[in-house]
């Protein structure tokens, strides 16, 4: 049987980790992405690797994903991490009334905790909040959100996976029963259309992925775009992730990173995905959420402020309380259009699963039998990533 | 916080083998907004066709690197206020001294493959070294580095624009920085477009956005370069 030639649309982190684990199962893997490497969602979020405490009262689905695979990225791609840990810290009463289920939540879910004193935890962090009541170290971590896509390209570049950058998505190529047999694209950077035939293609457009699913017919994905606001600061003011203890909530955590901290985040509806401002309001939020777990940000200067649209699953909930997890779509099974998959929702922490799902879903349905292994495979240095070499230019 | 300026943004463009040319976008934007984000907005509303790079939108990914107004910026975190005025003109154009993908994208390949032949380490112990040379051996928490590879310093730099084969700061700066001068290493930078070249000018260490101090690693280079030579010459290992 000749090599399959499989399509992902997007090289946000779905992307380029499908695109890996396509590629070293033996596929011809073509990425197309409109704009350059995690230019949307996964670009900007303000790199925490989740230990999944986040969600263990709320979401426990999701909170093993993470830590699983917070534990497997780690081994794979120390290179982009800052494997500090993080604290989970209560400042007050309704705070404290969250400990309990906490403490449970974490057990469940197999998430090593352990409960600090004040003491313990300001010898740790001296610029937290020297009233806080309690504090527990969880492993949390962050990671550089650019370089962890390039890594994952980089591998996938390794077993051949070509990255065509600035390539946007305009329309399927359908067979005449409505099955889509490949993709037409606008190359951005030479003004110019082409096509490209397929066996399968991976829709992994994130915030996206309904308009991309909509090219092939009346495909309706249960995605809520759900932006957020960010602020970052001048100063590490932290080593470790601060969260606050309690429900999830508008401006629940500081993540440093480098020489600087990020405060995030909030949630909300939004109609144009392509721009969403950042609203000056939502910003002093994150300001004055951030002084309350770490006052000292009231003494340094704001070196940015950004929004980023998460891709999450409607479960009929709202914001912060809708699920983290992942779904992979077989649109021969839900919309009876085949040739097509799409894989939405998830977290940056996740990326690794999402894609082994999806490229296992993609293997049954191309007949083929190759388990996946990237969660022993070291990843390649990010700096072995190069985009398609049709693209390079003199 | 909500005022409102009225600037224009004159951008280079270039797809293909056509020739370059300059569009001009009058805007409606918040002086506090940074440069970025009036870049993105003319992607979005005005020119699906306008090709340029970005990610993470506060500094810490490296993508962003821009000419505006003839000096090299990190977009995502230079306000508009910064460089222009009500009524003025934002210019932007790819980095020099790299091949222009398109519009304003620039392809850093070779600036990485070198990145990576000189050892630059991505994560360092927390208390590395800064650039007065401080260190806290102690500290055994991990961070990532300082150079976030935007390119920027190469951008800036004169050596670099009279030819393609210097390294420059960024990968001088990080075989400094890697400390590992092995064979291959100082093949690379004890040569003559390696740590040779180089003219201190400190053009790098002024457009760095992001703490690396570029010139001042390129001098502490050469001392050690000097000290192997001297350590050699009276046989001292």
């Amino acid at each position: 049987m000749e090599i399959p030639q499989a399509i992902v649309i997007g090289a946000g982190f779905t992307g380029v980790a499908v695109a890996y684990d396509l590629a070293q199962r033996g596929m011809k893997v073509t990425v197309l992405e409109r704009g350059p490497l995690v230019n949307g969602t996964s670009g900007r979020t303000h790199g925490l690797l989740h230990s999944g405490a986040r969600y263990a009262v709320d979401d426990q689905e999701s909170a093993i994903e993470c830590i699983d695979e917070n534990l497997i990225l780690r081994k794979i791609i120390p290179q982009v991490i800052e494997p500090n840990g993080g604290l989970f810290v209560a400042l007050n009463e309704s705070d404290m009334a969250y400990r309990d289920a906490f403490i449970q939540g974490c057990a469940d879910c197999h998430i090593s905790i352990e409960e600090l004193t004040p003491r313990q935890a300001l010898a740790l962090e001296p610029n937290l909040n020297p009233k806080l009541i309690t504090a527990f170290k969880v492993p949390d971590g962050t990671f550089d959100p650019l370089r962890l896509a390039m890594g994952f390209a980089a591998s996938a570049n390794a077993y051949g996976a070509e990255f065509n950058l600035f390539c946007e998505v305009k329309s399927f190529i359908l067979d005449g029963k409505g099955n889509v047999n490949g993709v037409e694209y606008l190359d951005r950077s030479e003004n110019k259309i082409k096509e490209l035939f397929s066996d399968i293609v991976v829709n992994a457009a994130g915030v996206w992925a309904g308009e991309v699913a909509a090219f092939a017919g009346n495909i309706d994905l249960p995605i809520k775009p759900t932006p957020g606001v960010m602020v970052a600061y001048d100063q590490r003011l932290c080593q470790r992730v601060i969260n606050r203890l309690n429900e999830p909530g508008d401006g629940d955590i500081i993540v440093p990173q480098r020489k600087m901290i990020t405060v995030g985040t909030t949630s909300f509806e939004a109609d144009n995905l392509d721009y969403i401002p950042v609203f000056a309001d939502q910003v002093q939020l994150m300001y004055e959420r951030g002084c309350e777990l770490i006052p000292a940000i009231k003494h340094t200067k704001e070196r940015g402020a950004f929004m980023a649209s998460r891709p999450l699953l409607d479960s009929k909930t709202k914001g912060n309380s809708l699920t983290r997890t992942f779904k992979c779509f077989d649109h021969k099974e839900t919309d009876n259009v085949d040739g097509l998959v799409t894989i939405t929702g998830g977290k940056a922490t996740t990326m690794r699963l999402m894609a082994e799902k999806t490229t296992d879903l993609v293997c049954q349905k191309l007949g083929l039998q190759v388990a996946c292994q990237t969660a022993e495979m070291p990843i390649l240095s990010y700096r072995k990533f190069h985009m398609a070499h049709n693209q390079e230019v003199a | 916080m909500t005022q409102t300026w009225t600037v224009t943004y004159e951008i280079f463009r270039k797809k293909g083998n056509q020739a370059s040319h300059y569009d001009r976008f009058e805007m409606k934007v918040d002086p506090d907004e940074y440069v970025l984000d009036g870049i993105e907005r003319i992607w979005a509303f005005n020119d699906r066709s306008l090709v340029f790079s970005h990610a993470c939108h506060h500094s810490t990914c490296g993508a962003c690197g821009m000419l505006v107004n003839g000096v090299e910026k990190l977009t995502c975190i230079t306000p508009i206020r910064s460089v222009t005025k009500d009524g003025g003109v934002i210019r932007v154009e790819p980095m020099r001294n790299f091949p222009v993908i398109s519009d304003l994208s620039v392809d850093m390949t070779v600036f990485y493959q070198r990145m990576e032949s000189v050892g630059h380490q991505p994560v360092v112990s927390n208390g590395f070294e800064d650039s007065k040379g401080k260190f806290d051996p102690e500290d055994d928490l991990l961070r990532l580095s300082d150079c976030i590879e935007c390119g920027l310093c190469i951008s800036a730099c004169p050596i670099a624009l009279t030819t393609p084969a210097y390294l420059g700061p960024a990968v001088l700066a990080g075989a400094q920085q890697s400390g590992d001068l092995n064979p291959c290493v100082l093949d690379l930078v004890d040569s003559e477009n390696g740590a040779w070249r180089c003219h201190s000018a400190y053009e790098c260490t002024e457009v760095c956005p992001s703490h690396v101090d570029p010139a001042w690693r390129i001098m502490d280079l050469r001392k050690k370069l000097v000290s192997r030579r001297i350590k050699k010459f009276f046989g001292i290992k």
